[in-house]
């Protein structure tokens, strides 16, 4: 019977294809609303995960988040050396300025000062210039983003001059990060430079990065790291997350993208769900004919579970095929570079979609099930 | 022919009676029916409307129960039965041909035809290939991939028929079969239907308003009130 449960659903093709359509949009929207959400989320992560130097972040307890460092004493750094199981420990600053070209464009850049000596935190791929060249006086390497934004359709040029906090600096290369979530260029220097470019305080250290012994896992040597030195260490992961819950809990953009997967959610449901009940309901003699003709409540429920399955595989197909074209043709765009659709987000949605559909065909199914096959005597 | 000559009960009602609703509200709608219907005839039960033809027809085909009363089809008591056991009774035994033909719009004629096949679990090939043998003998050769939208009443009724016969049922249970058709085709369809039913393994019940078919029928229980009042009958044969 499944052949017939197959023809009687596309065989009304306005039906099919609206609810196609509607499991289709509602696919749509709560896969490509998750993805924007889910690179959002890690956007907050970028800066952690492409330092993959160290594995484990040293910070002040009171750190809630990877954007708002409270800078350590520099005798800090000391300590977390001298915990066993840390093979070394290097300083990182992180801090914000204002970088002006010779053009007189300026931007707002968050500067990240490398330990001197390793230069341990420093961008994982370089487009132009060395990464040894940060050795030179007043040297900085910008993201190339930022580049484009500083030097509007100009090709990639290093030796060029900026001025940051009234100090000279050169640019001696330019790299490919991952996109960060706020909008400001992203520039690399020693660390020493960069307390000359951002302006020194009384405490400068934004974090300590760490790498534990061989044979050490980060999580053990971090909680070493604490309680020795009373700081918060964590391994890179657990930071990561530690960000992105900041950011759940304390902005609107769960909320802003909760709701329209909720409205994917219910649109899917009730166009489904209507359509599927309509559609049950003007075929109800010929359910009944079924049922007098000796199809078993069984076997109906298996032809109406076949019907749901199909739409909502071609439904989700649609949905999904439609976000990963949306995610693919603008991936590369400056404002959404890195945008992703993380495999999690096929599963939630595959889930989503086959219990809007598997719901809005229960209340046409109730109907067949209780149907009285005498019902097609009736003229 | 012993079985023409002496018929036996195909299906036999007694005492049967149908109650819907209960309480004050309740309706009788079946007042102790007593009817027989043989093997190798055609019954007709004839009646006004609200006589409780349908009622009837529904009992004796296992689509309602009985409120009391013993209703045997084909030898089984039918309150024997659970639910499901009623679904694969009227399966393997029952064809069906309904007023309104109940096609599937979807499916075309041949695939119609069949269905009961298809729910009896035979492979589609060989299920749409015997529905085309019986739509041949039907004279439905040209039409076995029309959808119903696509064919007359005379067509859709042949197809009809050609539903409820195709598993080779006991027991061919019709509704109104002509009350959709124009008379010319009413009598052809009709034509059809004694000819290719008309076995003496097989007992037809037909409900009808249409007198003009009355002659098609070998015993006419004519209806009133909830009982048969009375029974007619006279003999025929497929030639005649």
């Amino acid at each position: 019977m499944n052949f017939v449960a197959f023809k009687m659903l596309v065989g009304d093709r306005p039906k099919y294809l609206g609810l196609i359509f509607a499991i289709g949009f509602a696919s749509f929207l709560i896969s490509q609303q998750c993805s924007i959400f889910c690179s959002l989320m890690l956007r907050t992560t970028s800066q952690i995960r492409d330092i993959v130097d160290a594995s484990i972040w040293v910070m002040d307890p009171a750190t809630l988040y990877f954007d708002e460092a409270r800078p350590l004493p520099d005798n800090k750094l000391y300590r977390v050396r001298q915990v066993p199981g840390v093979a070394w420990a290097v300083p990182l600053f992180k801090g914000t300025a204002t970088m002006r070209t010779d053009k007189g464009n300026f931007r707002a850049i968050t500067l990240f000062g490398l330990d001197d000596t390793s230069l341990v935190g420093a961008p994982p791929h370089m487009l132009l210039g060395r990464l040894e060249d940060l050795s030179l006086p007043d040297a900085v390497i910008i993201d190339r983003d930022g580049y484009k934004l500083l030097y509007p359709g100009e090709p990639y040029k290093i030796g060029r001059e900026i001025e940051m906090n009234e100090r000279r600096g050169i640019i001696v290369g330019i790299c490919k990060i991952s996109r960060a979530f706020n909008a400001n260029l992203v520039g690399f220097t020693r660390y020493s430079n960069a307390l000359d470019f951002v302006g020194q305080q009384r405490n400068n250290m934004s974090f300590v990065l760490a790498q534990p012994d061989p044979g050490l896992s980060p999580e053990v040597v971090a909680q070493r790291i604490k309680a020795k030195t009373g700081l918060m260490a964590l391994d890179w992961n657990a930071f990561g997350w530690k960000t992105i819950w900041y950011y759940m809990k304390h902005t609107g953009i769960p909320i802003n993208f909760g709701t329209t997967i909720i409205v994917g959610i219910i649109v899917g449901m009730v166009v489904a769900g209507q359509t599927f009940y309509i559609f049950t309901i003007e075929n109800l003699k010929q359910f009944g004919a079924l049922k007098a003709i000796g199809v078993t409540n069984g076997t109906l429920l298996r032809m109406i579970l076949l019907q749901a399955s199909i739409v909502a595989f071609i439904g989700y197909s649609i949905g999904v095929s439609m976000c990963s074209f949306f995610i693919m043709r603008t991936t590369h765009l400056p404002a959404t570079r890195g945008f992703t659709i993380p495999w999690q987000v096929f599963v939630f949605t595959a889930i989503i979609i086959f219990s809007i559909v598997l719901l809005a065909s229960l209340a046409s199914l109730r109907k067949v099930l209780v149907l009285e096959p005498a019902i097609v005597f009736r003229g | 022919m012993n079985s023409l000559a002496v018929p036996t009960a195909a299906v036999s009602l007694q005492g049967v009676t149908k109650e819907f609703g209960k309480g004050e509200s309740s309706t009788l709608v079946l007042r102790g029916v007593n009817l027989d219907v043989y093997y190798g005839e055609i019954t007709l039960i004839v009646g006004q409307s609200g006589s409780g033809k349908t009622t009837l027809l529904s009992v004796a085909a296992g689509l309602l129960n009985a409120t009391s009363g013993t209703v045997m089809v084909l030898g089984q008591d039918l309150a024997a039965l659970s639910p499901k056991e009623q679904v694969l009774f009227r399966r393997k035994n029952l064809g069906f041909a309904f007023q309104q033909f109940n096609l599937l719009p979807a499916l075309t004629a041949c695939e119609n035809a069949a269905v009961p096949l298809l729910a009896a679990g035979v492979n589609r090939h060989e299920a749409i290939h015997r529905a085309s043998l019986l739509l041949d003998r039907l004279g439905m050769t040209h039409r076995y991939n029309a959808l119903p939208s696509k064919l007359s009443g005379g067509e859709q009724q042949r197809v009809a028929f050609a539903r409820a016969l195709i598993h080779e049922p006991h027991l061919v249970i019709a509704d109104e079969p002509t009350s959709s058709l124009d008379s010319q085709t009413g009598q052809l369809v009709m034509e059809l239907l004694t000819s290719i039913s008309f076995s003496p393994n097989r007992a037809v019940i037909i409900v009808t308003h249409d007198d003009r078919i009355f002659r098609f029928g070998n015993r006419i229980a004519t209806m009133s009130d909830g009982i048969i009042d009375h029974i007619t009958s006279h003999t025929i044969t497929p030639s005649s």
